[in-house]
């Protein structure tokens, strides 16, 4: 009993040490899913290097929007854009801080990665429950090369709210106006077919151990679980296989000048842009509490921004444009100010 | 006490008398006090959640009760998928749990050598402390691909083409659905009510089982006969401890059920529960928003059901009239 109370006892003293020791440069972030892991490996680097430590917890992205309205966390994180009312209602500033792409992911037999040519309405009726079958007509012209088997298509989607949800259903509705009519977006939606799995993994995993399944993930999950995805047509009409110089392509289409930065990067022009393409966002408080605090947040954006590029693509996320980062960063100086009135950065 | 009292002077005896009184009483008073802190808590919960959900209820009336469409996007919300899943899972799970947790505890109490009672039984208490998201990993990466590949794909292909009760076993094979989330939660559940049925066997006095073996019983007619009416109470009283546990589970659900706010008659569907739903949607649910109301609402429904289930069990073990 004393030796446990003893243990308790240093283990506490030690826990108040390492937080009393790193409060000084501390910002809390909570929010979006899908940045997490590059929030997290940034958080890391720039305690080293520029002595801020990132405390982010991914709660979803509604969540995020909800604690940077109430101001308890120092910024907050969403992977959709909030409404331009909302931000101007609650005072916050919104600005992207890198992007991702999504993939179709598919476990069908004999057919391997990045064989099979897709198109957004194709996967539009797949979602709606209007192609059933591996061997429906519409995907065998399209695909002549393969031979495709009868077998259930299986379709998987996110059962768990989620900013990846999002993006995939705005594509879905900006390609097929049946799905933006019946269906429509959200960070979850009424799915008309298939099953639901929690988080990008549970997608993969179910994916991959059923036969005849079609799912979405981001990139990065397709990557590491060695997942089939297939080639999308973009909106000029090219079959593009998702690679980095294809999400880059889309990055350096879109048109960044869309107010508060919400950029749509959906189905975008470009003879090589991967059509799935979207931005993650930050909300910070136009009229922070603590300048301090607030200014932290903005260095540690400014150092992801200078020398987290690296770290981003290692995890298959796609930087912004250098153009971008530079009016984010302009975008701090004119909107974030303190009680005396002056820019906080 | 008495043994003080007697052995020490008078005016000590006294002194340890009053002092001892005012302790119970002290002791009695965090007792009654610990005792309304658990009603009013519970009384808090349950009101906290109406009021939660009260947008929801005013905005769809009882219709949300019935209501099958659950449509984040247009903001419409029906909860009957959900309860339906809730409850069909649930007596499904019960029905494969209640025979064979029965046969574990009349194994462990009638038949089993007496040094295979011990390891066995502690072997079903440990697997009673196995935590949900194991058994919902296990179910997910295990029992779904086997009843995806194996199970499922034969039952389709012969059950599901019988006139009347084929549309019970219809659709595509995914592996996960309402069946194997029942699956799962009848693995969860059989330790509990296994561990409860073994202990409230053992308090059966052996002069009875005796005395009925003498006369020439059975074992089977001594435990229908003599251990089950004495212990009636206590073994409803476990497998509805059971069916809140399977009521209330969400993890383990989450990851096999396949979360598809949908009805449908085969029990291979993707379907939903309450809990399920309520952590799924949960993160994604803004503030102040008619989602959120939702799901705080079905949070009280959830609570109702339970309210009822342990309602129905008071009721069912009421002592019969003449007893």
């Amino acid at each position: 009993m004393n030796r446990l109370a003893t243990l308790v006892g240093a283990a506490v003293a030690t826990l108040g040490l390492a937080v009393s020791a790193a409060s000084a440069q501390q910002i809390t972030g909570a929010g979006a899913t899908f940045p997490n892991p590059v929030y997290q490996k940034w958080g890391e680097a720039a305690e080293k290097a520029v002595g801020i430590q990132l405390n982010y917890q991914s709660i979803g992205s509604g969540a995020g929007m909800t604690q940077a309205r109430n101001r308890t966390v120092d910024f907050g994180a969403s992977d959709a854009p909030m409404s331009a009312a909302l931000l101007e209602e609650h005072k916050l500033l919104q600005f992207p801080t890198v992007m991702g792409s999504l993939v179709a992911i598919v476990n069908v037999p004999g057919v391997a990665d990045n064989q099979m040519k897709m198109t957004g309405e194709l996967l539009a009726d797949i979602y709606l429950g209007k192609i059933t079958k591996w061997n429906d007509s519409r995907l065998v012209e399209m695909n002549r090369g393969l031979t495709l088997p009868n077998l259930a298509i299986a379709p998987v989607y996110r059962g768990d709210g989620s900013g990846t949800t999002f993006v995939w259903v705005s594509y879905l509705s900006a390609v097929s106006p049946q799905w933006k009519e019946k269906v429509g977006v959200g960070t979850s939606v009424k799915w008309p077919a298939g099953t639901g799995a929690r988080g990008n993994e549970g997608v993969a995993s179910t994916v991959r151990n059923t036969r005849g399944a079609i799912g979405y993930v981001e990139n990065a999950y397709a990557l590491q679980n060695k997942l089939v995805s297939t080639q999308l047509r973009n909106r000029a009409g090219n079959f593009i296989s998702p690679t980095h110089e294809s999400f880059i392509a889309a990055a350096e289409n879109a048109d960044w000048n869309a107010p508060n930065f919400a950029a749509n990067l959906i189905d975008q022009q470009g003879a090589a842009s991967w059509p799935i393409v979207s931005p993650t966002f930050v909300l910070l408080p136009k009229d922070p509490k603590d300048a301090a605090r607030s200014a932290n947040v903005m260095k540690f954006f400014d150092w992801a921004f200078a020398n987290g590029t690296k770290l981003a693509e290692e995890l298959e996320y796609i930087p912004l444009p250098k153009a971008v980062q530079d009016a984010v960063r302009a975008s701090w100086k004119l909107h974030v100010k303190g009680a005396d009135g002056k820019p906080v950065m | 006490m008495s043994s003080t009292a007697t052995s020490a002077p008078a005016p000590l005896a006294a002194a340890a008398r009053r002092s001892g009184s005012t302790g119970d009483r002290i002791f009695a008073g965090l007792c009654r006090g610990a005792g309304i802190f658990v009603l009013i808590l519970l009384g808090a919960i349950i009101v906290e959640l109406f009021i939660g959900g009260l947008p929801a209820f005013r905005a769809f009336g009882l219709g949300f009760v019935w209501g099958s469409n659950w449509d984040p996007v247009a903001e419409e919300f029906g909860a009957i998928v959900p309860i339906y899943g809730t409850i069909v899972t649930s007596v499904m799970a019960l029905t494969l749990a209640v025979p064979v947790a029965f046969g574990i505890a009349y194994f462990l109490t009638e038949i089993a050598p007496t040094p295979l009672r011990r390891p066995v039984g502690t072997a079903i208490e440990l697997l009673a402390a196995v935590p949900s998201i194991i058994y919902g990993m296990w179910g997910f990466f295990v029992i779904v691909p086997v009843m995806a590949q194996y199970v499922q794909p034969v039952i389709i292909d012969s059950l599901g083409e019988v006139p009347l009760i084929g549309v019970l076993f219809a659709g595509p094979p995914f592996g996960t659905g309402i069946f194997t989330a029942a699956l799962i939660l009848a693995i969860m559940i059989i330790p509990f009510i296994a561990a409860t049925m073994r202990d409230v066997f053992q308090t059966v006095p052996p002069v009875f089982k005796e005395s009925a073996y003498g006369l020439g019983c059975t074992r089977w007619e001594v435990m229908w006969n003599i251990v089950i009416p004495y212990t009636r109470r206590s073994v409803v009283g476990g497998i509805m401890l059971g069916l809140g546990r399977a009521l209330g589970e969400t993890l383990a659900v989450t990851f096999v059920i396949g979360n598809a706010n949908r009805l449908s008659a085969s029990i291979f569907a993707p379907g939903n529960t309450i809990a399920s739903l309520v952590a799924l949607e949960f993160g994604e649910a803004e503030a102040d928003s008619l989602k959120l109301s939702a799901l705080l609402a079905l949070g009280f429904i959830l609570f109702v059901l339970s309210f009822i289930v342990l309602a129905i069990s008071r009721l069912l073990l009421r002592p019969r009239a003449g007893q």
